[in-house]
């Protein structure tokens, strides 16, 4: 079959390019190896200060109904098996996609703590606890942990609690030379600071606000109290650890230490706790597999949560007519996806000839991916701006 | 462990179905993942290891990890986190339970 533009992956960034496309008239293909259409939007549920709750599961059903109403080919539980020059897509289930643009919108995913015990049944990663919840209305557990502190735990703390669950704790990994950023109560509590100013919800503002107390910035984690604050009913851990999770057919019980100032844990601490849930959240990196199996040059922009696609300010990478949208460029939101993903349609239209003012509507939709990024209420990466710069200088040095 | 009143998302009004997981008849809703509906009946084991014959269940939940692969009317290695159920689906846990 032959495509105007072919896009991988329906997530914010993929259908919403999809949709810019087909509006403009172009013959468009999604492809998703999920049956569920929305890609990361499905787990999300956040309370914004202004607009009320975004449900993520809402926003995926509206888009999926604008992909099917302007008769995009949408292709679920289908993986991309190859990319071949330039460009065809072969399809786990035999279809091939012939196309001159393709647009990469395959996302993140999340990378793991390998914590004594993980591949236990009970413990999954954060991500995985969210979608069970949200989307398919199941608790991932009734005594829960979680180990990890960022803005994905929080929220996914707050969620679980909201549907009845308990969340015994939200704790450090295990201390590990690997794990600094995330295992060390001090870089913890300077993260945390960051992220007040862009917090999402009431629960993230009041997490950020209670660690940008001076006096706790200052004399910083040596003073922070080991039990923790609670945080609507949810006890944040920044000196206590999650050293192994144990069980024998799934999990029953965690050993948690407190860690020392320098970050050591102390062994004579260690108690053992009941759990049947432990969720795991180290953080989110760009899924770019098939931008590397079709030839695009990268780069590693620790900024943006991994290695990257290199590409322009029209999403292009540096294989002509591949595109590139949403968390594959760097891990941030999902307004900031649909955006990006806007843009990408937009210059896939323009270069097949369907736009009138190209130039002037790619200019608009450029600023629209800024304004998203000004508004965004949640960082996931601290120094996401200055991974945008570094992009942005890495692609202009090598053209 | 199904919520089924949420305070933001409401109540769950997917169709019930059955399936069976080893040979014994479970209730899902449509819509939802393999994964989900035996988790929901309590469910935590999907698999195990070849070797050791270890524990295995839900990780990822984006189909990556091939920690859940369970067999589907006869199919091996299918994925519970991204496959759908079915009325009348038979799913098996794969490998050997230690004895």
């Amino acid at each position: 079959m032959k495509y105007d533009l072919v896009v991988i992956g329906a997530g914010p960034a993929g259908m919403s390019a999809a949709i810019k496309a087909a509006s403009h008239g172009a013959t468009v293909a999604i492809v998703d190896e999920n049956p569920a259409a929305g890609g990361k939007l499905l787990g999300q549920l956040y309370k914004e200060p202004k607009t009320g709750w975004w449900i993520g599961r809402e926003v995926a059903k509206s888009l999926e109904e604008k992909v099917k109403r302007l008769g995009i080919d949408y292709f679920p539980e289908n993986e991309v098996w190859a990319i071949f020059p330039q460009w065809k897509v072969l399809l786990n289930h035999g279809e091939e996609l012939h196309t001159d643009y393709i647009l990469l919108a395959t996302g993140a995913a999340e990378k793991a703590i390998p914590v004594p015990g993980w591949t236990i049944p009970g413990v999954m990663s954060i991500g995985a606890a969210q979608v069970l919840n949200n989307f398919h209305r199941v608790n991932p557990g009734k005594r829960i942990a979680i180990i990890g502190i960022d803005a994905l735990s929080l929220t996914v703390a707050n969620e679980l609690k909201l549907s009845g669950a308990q969340v015994i704790g939200i704790y450090l990994p295990p201390p590990d030379d690997f794990l600094d950023r995330i295992s060390n109560p001090q870089q913890m509590i300077a993260y945390l600071s960051s992220l007040a100013d862009a917090a999402p919800n009431h629960f993230l503002k009041f997490a950020g606000k209670v660690t940008q107390n001076e006096f706790i910035q200052k004399v910083s984690a040596a003073f922070y109290p080991y039990r923790g604050m609670k945080i609507w009913g949810i006890p944040l851990f920044l000196r206590k650890s999650i050293l192994e999770i144990e069980g024998d057919k799934q999990a029953e019980q965690i050993k948690i230490a407190k860690i020392s100032r320098d970050g050591l844990p102390e062994m004579e601490s260690v108690k053992t706790i009941q759990v049947d849930c432990v969720c795991i959240s180290g953080g989110l990196y760009p899924l770019s597999e098939l931008a590397s199996a079709a030839g695009c040059e990268f780069a590693y922009i620790n900024e943006l949560g991994g290695h990257i696609p290199l590409h322009s300010q029209e999403m292009e990478t540096t294989q002509t007519g591949i595109f590139v949208a949403g968390n594959i460029t760097g891990i941030e939101g999902a307004k900031i996806a649909m955006a990006q993903g806007e843009l990408a349609g937009t210059v896939v239209s323009d270069r097949l000839g369907l736009l009138k003012s190209g130039t002037a509507i790619i200019k608009k939709a450029q600023a629209r991916v800024e304004k998203a990024r000004e508004n965004a209420l949640i960082k996931f990466q601290p120094d996401i701006e200055k991974g945008r710069e570094l992009a942005v200088q890495f692609w202009d040095e090598r053209t | 462990m199904r919520i089924k009143k949420h305070p933001i998302l409401g109540k769950l009004e997917e169709k019930e179905i059955n399936i069976t997981f080893n040979g014994r008849e479970f209730a899902a809703l449509e819509g939802e993942s393999i994964a989900a509906a035996l988790l929901a009946n309590h469910i935590r084991i999907l698999s195990y290891t070849e070797k050791r014959q270890e524990p295995r269940g839900i990780y990822c939940g984006i189909g990556h990890c091939y920690e859940c692969r369970v067999t589907v009317d006869g199919e091996r290695s299918v994925r519970a986190c991204i496959t759908t159920v079915k009325d009348g689906m038979r799913i098996e846990s794969q490998g050997e339970s230690p004895k």
